[in-house]
Formats: structure tokens, C-alpha cells, sequence
């Protein structure tokens, strides 16, 4: 096998990332979530995580799918997620409101009331000093045991008034710590702690009245913390020193309120989101059913069962779905069966042509060779007529045979009969049945690559067909000079290229070779009489098995016919075992077309990827613009060239040129003509020389049917 | 070699033609050109073989191959206008021997004939173990545990041509020139029917062939006795 085998290149797409995971919106999300941000964030790349990745992905792989080919699923979650984001949101509102509603009156309640406690505490404060007038006051200042016990007295009676709806605490002022004016609390409350610090603060630089949230904190340790509102202000005990004074509201009611509000909301909003959940799961379940009722009769209709139908109950959306599509159905099957019939008409008519013309055919035949076999005993002018006539009638025949395996072909019922055949067999016999041709044509016979066997699934018939077409096509047109028929196997295809030395082929033929009826040189004398359907037939015979037909001709230096099968029938060809440019081509060997060493730097120019046949013209040149620019370095050849047939056209700077065709799968081989797009030169001269090898290992590997 | 042919076409011009060819070569050729009427024929001459045309009028020449191979072992070969795939099996499955496609030259129908009568000549006597088969060549007949079974000459000669060298694995296109006696390769579509009805008749189980076994990719082989 030669080494820049194009079947190697199938390997090559062997090792995309193994995600076997569909395509899709969802899909591509799921896979940026997956591969990239998430997953694999800045750690790209490093062997342990990915593994890592992969083990954490795999259980998770069958959810996705799930999720991927689930609609119902998709939209039930999606639902379910949003309402729970609604309702979540109305709750914070709803409770946000109770909760101001309810504030709002204890605050106001709360600073009434305490403001009232304030006015009596000053009041008092000036009622004790009316009273005891300048007696409170020690010399040195310290607060006199009279302050002490008038301000547990003024705590007893300010708290007296709501016995548990507010409790009392009087702390000293900020700076003050050091005096014995201690920590008083009615209610049991810890003092010191039920009072913020921040509080404490703000009160020590203001003189009115300051609140904030906080909690009970009790002396007693059984006792539970509650949340509270305090207000606190400063005011003068009856020396006049300033103390701090705090009424505590307990919100122990308002909390239970709200946690009721909470509770109900919380219980309301899952029901509301379970019950959306599940009427989300019923309203899609009514419109995925028939959609999935559709999929199905669709895969089934797909499959040959064309008197499928969908059931349509009312007249809504889905029911004229339904209805639409049984319309299609109807029409499908309508045209299918007319295609049919049409199809089975055209065989039928071929059949019966073929009988009608073939029995009084064979009694020419039969008389003619009786004559023929006579015409010893004629006159000359009647022996050389019996000749004619014998002669004519086999080449009669052999149209017709022509003419109706195409007529086969065109109608569809050619069959294929693949069964594992050795290649080597089938060449071997060609082979042996071009030899009496060969010797009168003195041309030798080569083969080459039949060291291991070469088996392909193929119609041993047909593949015999093909290559006796090549072969004899190759001696003939192969001027005495020898022809090589190669064989190779690599990677799913199987290969048999024959080359020959003769007179070659023009730009462009190399399509053309395979339209029906095609001359190479109308004017050239007819030796061997083909019927000029042979290539034709050829080509047909390789779509059959799913192969490729291809020609490639230099003038004068030969040209050579590749046939690639795949290895197992419905196996896809991604490329040929076998350069379809030999290696001995006047190119590849470095020489011009005069068969001198050529100078400088066209040798290493291979041919160049061409698009998958059936591409259309603009789309291809668009998408090769480099191709066109004047004196650009990289591409030696024009893509452009016959795009539309899958044609490659080498193009060689000076007057030599190449020509390689496909024709293969889909394109036939009748819109071949277009010489001027093969004529085309190349765009720049310097060829590098290492791409545009890959390129046509490339063009070879990717090249459709 | 002399030969009483039948020839079973409808189109006269043809049937003329071939009786000229067909004496010409030393056979002695009778005519019918009714399918109704070919099986009455067939048992009034007693042909060495018959050249049956698969298009004909009243019966068609399928429906005469069936009832001829249902009396008669004599090699059938179609003459059929129709090389497709479908035609020629049905034909080859009715019990014919071989076939020949329209338009023919004389020579190739005569060597076709010439084929399927070669086989009349006596062969040496000659015992043959196939499988749990045994066959007498001489005899023409093969027989499993005493029970003898009928193969018609053709099916014979395959038979044979495998437990001749059951060492050796013969491709379809080696068969093809033992039994059928071409010299080129020609429709394998022959030994495979061939190959089918012969099993259907040896085998215990033809789905499990033992006796022909398929080598896959190359041929045929006598199964191990």
C-alpha cells in the first residue's frame, strides 16, 4: 500500500471527544454547562480532573438524556422552577407588608407609652428634688442612698403601669460606669444585655428619644429571649445627673403572627407550585401525545408503512396537526405508489422490449452465422456482406445489452448480490480474458498488490463487469505500452486502480469519460467498437455497492481508473487505498509534459481538496477566495474548478495541466462539460510543500457520494 | 453424438431456426410452441433434453419447467429474453439446468447442449462417501441408510463433483466449468440455486447444511463424512 494512502485519513476522525450526546439547543447548553464553565472551569486540560470530570458525569449522563428528549419533563421542571421563583417572591412581599403593617401600630403604641414614661420620669425626678431639696448630694459627689432607692422606686412604678407589656431598665449614662447608680430591670430582664450597645451609644449623645430592635434577655436562665422594640432616652435623676431610661416592648405576639402569615404563605406556595407542577405536566401530556402519537407514525411512515395514519378527535390545533399531516400522509403514499407503478411500468416496458426485440434478434443472429458459416461457398461481395452482417449484429447485440442494463439502472431494479468475493479472483480472471487483446495490442499486462488476499462484500458479476470495462479500455487506448492493474486494501475500502501509458486524457475529460455515448475524439476511427456505455454502466455498477468510479489522466501520459468498494456493503467510503494520481505521473515524477526534468517548483503541487460533489458553484468559491488572488502563495491550484461535479483540475503553471475526475455517488457524470473551468490556471506560482499533500489526502478522505 | 431435443417455443421463426442449427449439429429437434401442450409432447418424444422458452402461450414456460422436473430428471435449459436477476432465479429454482440468454450465438446453444448430454456417456463404476451420503456414480444414485434419493442428473453431478476431492474448497466459477461445462465464468447465480436445491434434497436440516457446506468467500465443500 502506498504511503499517502487517502484510508488512513478515516482513522483520523476517530478520535473526536467521546460525548454521545445528540446535537440541539438543549444539548449545546447542557454542553457548555458541562464541558467548559462549570465542570471544568480553569482546569482545563489536566488529565486527573478530566478523569475526575468524566466519573462525576457518568451517572449524571442518563439524566441528561432524559432531560434532552423529554419535553414534558422539560417543561414540568421549567415550571416548576418558576413558580417556585413567583411564589417565593409574593411571599417575601406578602410578609414583608404584614410585617410593617404590624410594627407600625406597636411602634407607635410603643413610643406613646414611652414618652409618657419619659414625662414621668422627669416629672418625678422634680418632685424629689422639690422635696429633699440639696440634700441628695454628697460632698464628694457620689450619689446618695436616697437617689439610689428613688430610682428603684421610679423603675417599680414606671413598670407597675403594664405588668408584661413593656418592661423598665435604667442604665447609667456612658461615662458614668464608675457610679453606684447600678443596672436596674423590672420583669426579671437582664439589663446591661437586653440593651444594644449601639443604643446605649446613640442615647449618650442625643437628648431625645432613640429606639431599636433588640432582645429580651431575662436574668433567670430558663427563662426564653424575646424579640423587642426599646426606647430609650436620657434623663436626670433628681441630682440632676443624667441616666439612661429604656422602656422594652416585647414583640412576642406580633412574631407569632407573622410566623403564622409565614406558615400559611409557605403552605399555600407549595400547593400553588405543586399543583401548577402538575396541571404544567397534564396541559403539555395534552399536546405532547399527539406530537409523540406524530413522531411515531412519522418513523413508521418513514419506514415503508404508508398506510399509517394519525387519529384527529375535534378541531383544534392538534386535531388539525393531525389532519395535516394524514394529508401528507395521503399525498406521500399517493406519490410513492404512482412512482411506483410508473417505476414498475418502466421495467415492465424494458422487459417486454427486451423480449420482443431479442427473439427475432437471436433468429438474425442464428441465420446470420449460418450464412456466415457458409460464405466460403459465395460469391466475394456476398461473403464480405455475411461478414458485415455477422459483425454488425454482435455489435447490435451489445448495445442493446448496453442500452437495457442502463434502462435497468435508470429504473431502480438493479440489485446488488453482495457476498464476500476475493478481488484478486475477479482480476485475475479479467485479466486472463484481456489477454488475446492485450497480445494483438502487444501490451503486457501487469498486477500489482495481490501479495494478501482483497475481499470486499461486493456483486462478483458486477465488480467483473467493471474491471473488464477498465482493463479493455486501458489497452485499447494504451498504445502498445504496458497497463498495471493495482489492488489494495486499507481501513473499510478495497481498491482497484488500472493504469495505463497511452494517449491519456484532456482537461476535463476525466468526467466526461463517464457520460453516456462519450467520445474521447469523435473523429478518431473507431477500432474496437465499444458501445460507448461502458464507463457508463461502470460507474452505475460502483454507485450500486456504494463505490466510487474515478478517472485521472495527464495527455500523454496516460491515465488511471480507480474503483473503491466499500469493505462491507452500507459501509460509507471515506477514502481509497489508492492515490488516484499514480505516483509515476509525469507531475509527481517532476517532469513536463515533453517528459524533460522540469525546473523550480511545480513538482510537489498535488491536486487540491475539492468540495463534496453536488456543491454549488458559488458556495465553493466563496469559500476559497484564496484561490482566485493573484500571486497569493499557498494554493497552486484552482478548487474552483469544475466544483459542481466533483471534478479536480489540477492547473500547472505554463501549458501543462492535469485532469482528475470524480464521479461518484450522487452526480452523474453527464454535467461534466464545462471546459472552461478546466482550463483555468493556477492562482500563484510557489507551491508549499507539505499542505497541499495533506490537502489532497484530505480531499480524498472527505470527498462524498 | 446423436440427441432427441425438445424444442418448446412459441415463435416459429425462432423454432425453425433452431431446428436448422440443432440438425445441422446431429440432433434430432420436435417442436411444440404451446406451453399446454409441451407436457404431452415431452412424454410422447422422450427428449434427451429440452430447450424451453420461458415466455410462451397458455402455460408459461416456468409452470412447464415444474411440471417436466416433477416427472423427469432430463436437463431443461431456458431460453429467456430476460437476464434479470429475478426471471433467471425463478427459472433455475423451477428445476432448470441452466439457461441461455436471447440473443444467442448457434455455437454457444450447441455447446450448452453438447454440456448437459455429455453426462449420458457411462461413467466407471465408482462409490462415493459424502457426509452420511453414498453414491453410486455408476449407478447414479445416492443413498442415505438404504433410503435412496432422487436427484436429478445435474444435482448428480454436483454431488459428485464435491465428494470427488471433499479436501478441496471449490469456487463457484470452478463449479461452473465441472458441472456446467463453461469454459468462461459465467452467472454464479447457477451453482448458488443449484447449490439450494440440492440441499433441500440431501440435507437433514438445509438451513444447517452438512453435506455442502458454504466456505464464506470462496465456494463450496463436502462436508466431513
Amino acid at each position: 500500500m502506498s504511503g499517502d494512502s487517502a484510508a488512513s485519513a478515516p482513522g483520523r476522525s476517530g478520535d473526536r471527544p467521546g460525548r454521545p450526546v445528540g446535537r440541539g439547543k438543549a444539548a449545546s447548553r447542557w454542553r457548555h454547562l458541562f464541558d467548559g464553565d462549570l465542570l471544568q472551569g480553569g482546569v482545563q486540560g489536566s488529565p486527573v480532573v478530566r478523569l475526575v470530570m468524566r466519573w462525576v458525569r457518568r451517572p449524571l449522563l442518563p439524566v441528561i438524556r432524559l432531560w434532552r428528549r423529554n419535553i414534558q419533563l422539560k417543561v414540568v421542571v421549567t415550571t416548576l422552577l418558576m413558580s417556585l421563583g413567583v411564589v417565593l417572591l409574593l411571599g417575601f412581599v406578602v410578609i414583608g407588608q404584614v410585617r410593617n403593617g404590624l410594627l407600625d401600630a406597636k411602634v407607635k403604641a410603643s413610643q406613646s407609652q414611652a414618652t409618657g414614661g419619659f414625662a414621668v420620669a422627669k416629672q418625678q425626678a422634680e418632685q424629689a428634688v422639690s422635696v429633699t431639696g440639696e440634700e441628695g448630694t454628697a460632698p464628694d459627689g457620689r450619689p446618695s442612698q436616697s437617689v439610689i432607692q428613688w430610682m428603684s422606686d421610679l423603675v417599680a412604678s414606671l413598670s407597675s403601669g403594664g405588668q408584661g407589656a413593656f418592661d423598665v431598665v435604667t442604665l447609667p449614662s456612658g461615662g458614668d460606669s464608675g457610679s453606684g447608680r447600678g443596672p436596674r430591670a423590672s420583669g426579671g430582664v437582664n439589663p446591661a444585655a437586653s440593651v444594644p450597645a449601639e443604643l446605649r451609644e446613640r442615647i449618650d449623645t442625643s437628648t431625645g428619644a432613640a429606639q431599636s430592635y433588640t432582645r429580651i434577655v431575662y436574668a433567670e436562665k430558663d427563662k426564653q429571649s424575646q424579640p423587642a422594640l426599646v426606647i430609650g432616652k436620657q434623663v436626670n435623676d433628681p441630682n440632676g445627673d443624667p441616666y439612661q431610661l429604656y422602656y422594652l416592648f416585647p414583640l412576642t405576639q406580633e412574631e407569632k403572627s407573622l410566623s403564622l402569615v409565614k406558615g400559611t404563605l409557605a403552605t399555600a406556595g407549595l400547593f400553588v407550585v405543586v399543583l401548577l407542577g402538575a396541571i404544567a405536566w397534564l396541559v403539555v401530556r395534552q399536546v405532547v401525545t399527539p406530537v409523540r402519537m406524530a413522531a411515531g407514525i412519522a418513523e413508521r411512515l418513514s419506514a415503508g408503512r404508508l398506510q399509517e395514519r394519525m387519529k384527529v378527535t375535534g378541531e383544534d390545533d392538534i386535531a388539525r396537526l393531525g389532519e395535516a399531516f394524514n394529508k401528507m400522509a395521503q399525498n406521500l403514499q399517493l406519490k410513492i405508489s404512482q412512482l411506483e407503478d410508473l417505476s414498475r411500468m418502466q421495467r415492465r416496458f424494458v422487459s417486454d422490449v427486451s423480449h420482443e426485440l431479442r427473439t427475432p434478434l437471436t433468429t438474425v443472429r442464428m441465420a446470420a452465422d449460418v450464412i456466415h458459416e457458409a460464405r466460403e461457398d459465395f460469391d466475394p461481395v456476398t461473403a464480405r456482406s455475411a461478414e458485415l452482417l455477422a459483425d454488425q449484429l454482435d455489435r447490435f447485440e451489445s448495445l442493446l445489452a448496453d442500452l437495457l442494463e442502463i434502462s435497468r439502472f435508470d429504473a431502480g431494479a438493479a440489485a446488488l448480490e453482495a457476498e464476500p468475493i476475493d478481488l484478486r479472483e475477479v482480476v485475475r480472471r479479467v485479466v486472463t480474458g484481456a489477454e488475446p487483446l492485450a497480445e494483438r495490442k502487444g501490451t503486457a499486462i501487469k498486477v500489482v498488490g495481490d501479495q494478501q488476499p482483497v475481499v470486499a462484500e461486493a456483486d462478483a458479476r458486477r465488480v467483473e463487469r467493471v474491471l473488464r470495462n477498465l482493463v479493455v479500455n486501458a489497452v485499447e487506448h494504451g498504445e502498445g505500452k504496458d497497463v498495471v492493474v493495482k489492488l489494495a486494501a486499507a481501513g473499510g475500502a478495497v481498491a482497484v486502480a488500472v493504469r495505463d501509458y497511452g494517449v491519456g486524457l484532456k482537461p476535463g475529460e476525466a468526467t466526461r469519460v463517464f457520460s453516456r455515448f462519450w467520445r474521447a475524439d469523435p473523429a478518431r476511427a473507431r477500432t474496437t467498437g465499444g458501445t460507448g456505455l461502458g464507463l457508463s454502466i461502470a460507474l452505475e455498477d460502483a454507485r450500486l455497492h456504494g463505490g466510487w468510479l474515478q478517472a485521472w489522466g495527464e495527455p500523454g501520459g496516460g491515465s488511471q481508473f480507480r474503483l473503491t468498494l466499500p469493505r462491507t456493503a452500507d459501509e460509507p467510503l471515506r477514502g481509497s487505498p489508492i492515490p488516484l494520481e499514480p505516483k509515476d505521473s509525469r507531475r509527481n515524477r517532476g517532469l513536463d509534459d515533453a517528459g524533460l526534468p522540469r525546473g523550480g517548483d511545480g513538482e510537489k503541487r498535488a491536486t487540491v481538496p475539492v468540495g463534496r460533489p453536488g456543491a454549488d458553484d458559488p458556495a465553493q468559491s466563496a469559500r476559497d477566495p484564496l484561490g482566485r488572488r493573484p500571486g497569493a502563495s499557498a494554493p497552486t491550484a484552482d478548487p474552483t474548478a469544475l466544483p459542481g461535479n466533483g471534478a479536480r483540475v489540477v492547473a500547472r503553471s505554463g501549458s501543462t495541466r492535469m485532469t482528475a475526475g470524480t464521479v461518484s455517488g450522487t452526480n452523474g457524470g453527464t454535467d461534466g462539460a464545462r471546459p472552461g473551468d478546466a482550463d483555468r490556471p493556477a492562482a500563484g506560482g510557489e507551491g508549499g510543500d507539505g499542505a497541499p499533500r495533506d490537502a489532497e489526502k484530505d480531499g480524498e478522505a472527505t470527498r462524498g457520494r | 453424438m446423436k440427441g432427441r431435443v425438445l424444442v418448446v417455443d412459441d415463435d416459429s421463426a425462432l423454432a425453425e431456426m433452431l431446428g436448422i442449427v440443432l440438425r445441422g449439429e446431429g440432433f434430432e429437434p420436435s417442436f411444440v410452441a404451446d406451453g399446454d401442450k409441451a407436457l404431452a409432447a415431452f412424454r410422447e418424444t422422450k427428449p434427451d433434453l429440452v430447450l424451453l422458452d420461458l415466455m410462451l402461450p397458455g402455460r408459461d414456460g416456468i409452470e412447464v419447467c415444474r411440471l417436466i422436473r416433477a416427472e423427469s430428471g432430463v436437463p431443461i435449459v431456458m431460453l429467456t429474453a430476460k437476464s434479470d436477476t429475478v426471471d433467471v432465479v425463478v427459472g433455475l429454482e423451477s428445476g432448470a439446468d441452466d439457461y441461455i440468454v436471447k440473443p444467442f450465438k448457434p455455437k454457444e446453444l450447441v455447446a450448452r447442449i453438447r454440456a448437459r448430454l455429455r453426462r449420458s456417456e457411462e461413467p466407471a463404476p465408482e462409490q462415493l462417501a459424502i457426509g452420511d451420503l453414498v453414491i453410486d456414480v455408476a449407478g447414479h444414485s445416492v443413498k442415505r441408510d438404504g433410503q435412496s434419493i432422487a436427484l436429478t442428473p445435474l444435482e448428480f453431478d454436483l454431488l459428485v463433483a464435491l465428494a470427488r476431492k471433499p479436501w478441496q474448497v471449490f469456487t463457484r466459477e470452478v463449479l461452473l466449468e465441472q458441472v456446467w461445462g463453461y469454459r468462461h465464468a459465467a452467472d454464479t447465480r447457477l451453482v448458488n440455486v443449484h447449490v439450494q436445491r440440492l440441499r433441500s434434497k440431501v440435507e437433514k436440516d438445509p438451513e444447517k447444511p452438512e453435506i455442502v457446506v458454504t466456505v464464506r468467500g470462496v465456494g463450496y465443500k463436502a462436508g466431513p463424512s
